[in-house]
């Protein structure tokens, strides 16, 4: 039910994503979904990629030095449509959890959009989505697309 | 000009004499202070029985170079009242000021011990201008760090008018120092220039609009051209005044309005210039590790204390008529800390916060600058597995728990900047902790 996610540490200074995003090219890892939070100084960079890439991004990372962590996430299928998200999004705010972050993939599943998930209880979160018939991607699922 | 005429030698008798006069009362003096430690401190009854030296064969300041030195870390291990001399029921006062990694140091002054402190800023005051007619402004800050009590209790001693301000408020500062037309000021020569530029901003003649005339500036390291800069601006004598908690606090040696060089109050301390890798003396006018003996103290006297200050000693006569040892000023360091904004900072302090905080130390590097006359730190740290998160509230969170640490651990505020890994250079050997960018 949940997916890896690798998160890396950068300065937030010019080139510093163009290098990372060099570094894991040359290695030959394909993202699949990205996103950046930033701050005045810093930014930690979230990135997806197919689950048997996950280790070798992995090492390709801490092999040029960068401070790297790897998380699971959910990661919901969404309605391409108004209220898609909104829906998903009452549903983890009526059962009192918070959203720390999310953000989406780069390819579809069909009609539905991914949304990368990550919740202030991601047990009790996809607890939710399972009983209200959300679907949710298995690392397989994600892998094949 | 009418600070010249005032300005006096406070104690004749004991700023004037001749050289030998000097070295024999410190020698007299100096006897009976090893006594008093002998006989009352542990930590220096052993360091003298593990020297081979005995009360009786120190007689004169000739001795002094067979006595064991005692070191900041002293006062840590033996904090904080390990070293006291005399009984609890007699200290009247605690003062202090960081150590070396986050745990305070202490003095414990008696009623003797703060008369005799009181006396060494008298003779600064008088020396710089200050008497009964004077105003005094206090711009140091007042609490455990002495600049501020000790610059209020000497100018009292001299009568003058005391104006407590403590640090910080530069408005009112300049209100008061306006509205009550105040002759002279006290505080960090770094907040003095800033006190300067921002009387000029705001439209002040001090010539015209102003009554200051002389001041007394210490507490960090400054230079000429910081001194004729603050003289500009502000159209004062500003005057070097030097001192240290673990000694007595401001007032250990001050200058005259000849400028040239800190009268030691050699009557009440022994000023000796080492070798630091040896701790051999050295002779006057040659660098070295001022290192310092008290002879009057009797709450925390110190034998050989050991500044890590590096400067030159002068024992020509000056031309003010006092006859006492005369101080450079501090050219370095012979260990690794920093003065900043009045404050003594050690590297080690900040890597005991970085530690207590993830465990174990990340690498970082100190980045000292000055800006607007003010001084800044910035400590940057290196990204770790442990503290990094995919989120960027835990990581804020991390970062001023840090900041928080330093403010109390340390007593300043550092903006804390997390760096990528490896991105802090390495250095073989002895790690670079620090970049200080101050043109000093």
């Amino acid at each position: 039910m949940f997916i890896k996610q690798i998160s890396v540490f950068l300065e937030n200074v010019r080139g510093s994503l163009c290098e990372m995003t060099r570094i894991l090219g040359e290695g030959s890892i394909d993202l699949m979904a990205l996103s950046i939070a930033d701050t005045v100084n810093f930014g930690i960079v979230r990135i997806v990629v197919k689950g048997s890439q996950t280790d070798r991004a992995v090492s390709v990372l801490k092999g040029a030095g960068y401070t790297v962590r790897v998380t699971n996430v959910l990661c919901v299928r969404v309605l391409d449509r108004p209220s898609g998200l909104a829906k998903v999004l009452g549903l983890v705010d009526e059962a009192n959890i918070s959203v720390e972050y999310l953000y989406s993939f780069f390819r579809h599943a069909g009609d539905g959009a991914l949304i990368i998930l990550r919740l202030s209880d991601p047990e009790k979160g996809a607890k939710v989505f399972a009983e209200n018939g959300i679907l949710m991607c298995s690392q397989e699922e994600i892998d094949a697309l | 000009m009418s600070n010249r005429s005032s300005a006096r030698i406070y104690n004749p008798n004991m700023e004037c004499m001749s050289r030998d006069e000097i070295h024999a009362l410190q020698g007299e003096r100096l006897a009976k202070t090893v006594r008093l430690e002998y006989e009352n401190v542990p930590m220096y009854r052993k360091r003298m029985q593990e020297a081979g030296v005995k009360p009786e064969d120190i007689r004169t300041l000739e001795d002094l170079q067979y006595l064991p030195f005692t070191e900041k870390t002293d006062l840590r291990d033996e904090f904080p009242f390990g070293l006291l001399a005399a009984p609890r029921s007699e200290i009247v006062r605690i003062q202090g000021s960081s150590g070396t990694t986050g745990k305070p140091i202490v003095s414990g002054y008696t009623e003797n011990d703060v008369e005799v402190w009181t006396e060494m800023v008298a003779r600064a005051m008088a020396a710089a201008g200050v008497d009964e007619n004077s105003i005094v402004q206090v711009a140091y800050g007042y609490g455990l760090f002495t600049g501020g009590l000790g610059a209020h209790q000497g100018a009292s001693r001299v009568g003058a008018m005391v104006v407590p301000m403590s640090s910080g408020n530069t408005q009112r500062q300049i209100m008061m120092m306006k509205e009550l037309g105040v002759t002279h000021l006290c505080c960090t020569p770094s907040y003095c220039t800033y006190l300067g530029e921002t009387v000029r901003e705001m439209g002040i003649d001090p010539e015209r609009d102003l009554k200051l005339q002389g001041g007394c500036f210490g507490a960090e390291p400054w230079t000429e051209g910081m001194r004729q800069h603050m003289e500009e601006l502000l159209h004062i004598d500003a005057l070097n005044i030097y001192g240290l908690t673990e000694i007595a606090g401001p007032g250990v040696s001050f200058e005259c309005l000849e400028k040239q060089g800190m009268h030691v109050n050699e009557d009440h301390v022994i000023a000796e210039i080492i070798d630091p890798a040896t701790g051999k003396q050295l002779p006057c006018g040659q660098a070295g590790e001022l290192v310092f003996t008290t002879i009057t103290k009797t709450g925390m006297p110190m034998i050989r204390y050991r500044t890590h200050d590096i400067c030159v000693l002068d024992d020509r006569p000056c031309a003010c008529g006092r006859t006492t040892l005369r101080m450079g000023r501090i050219t370095g360091r012979t260990d690794d800390m920093l003065v900043i904004r009045g404050v003594n900072v050690f590297p080690s302090q900040i890597e005991t916060v970085l530690v207590g905080v993830n465990g174990v130390a990340p690498h970082y590097m100190l980045v000292v600058d000055r800006v607007n006359s003010t001084d800044t730190l910035e400590v940057q740290v290196e990204m770790t597995e442990d503290m990094f998160s995919d989120t960027v509230g835990h990581i804020e969170t991390l970062r001023k728990t840090i900041v928080d640490q330093i403010k109390s651990v340390v007593g300043i505020s550092a903006n804390v900047r997390l760096v990528a890994p490896k991105s802090i250079p390495r250095s073989e050997g002895k790690a670079k902790r620090v970049i200080d960018n101050r043109k000093l």
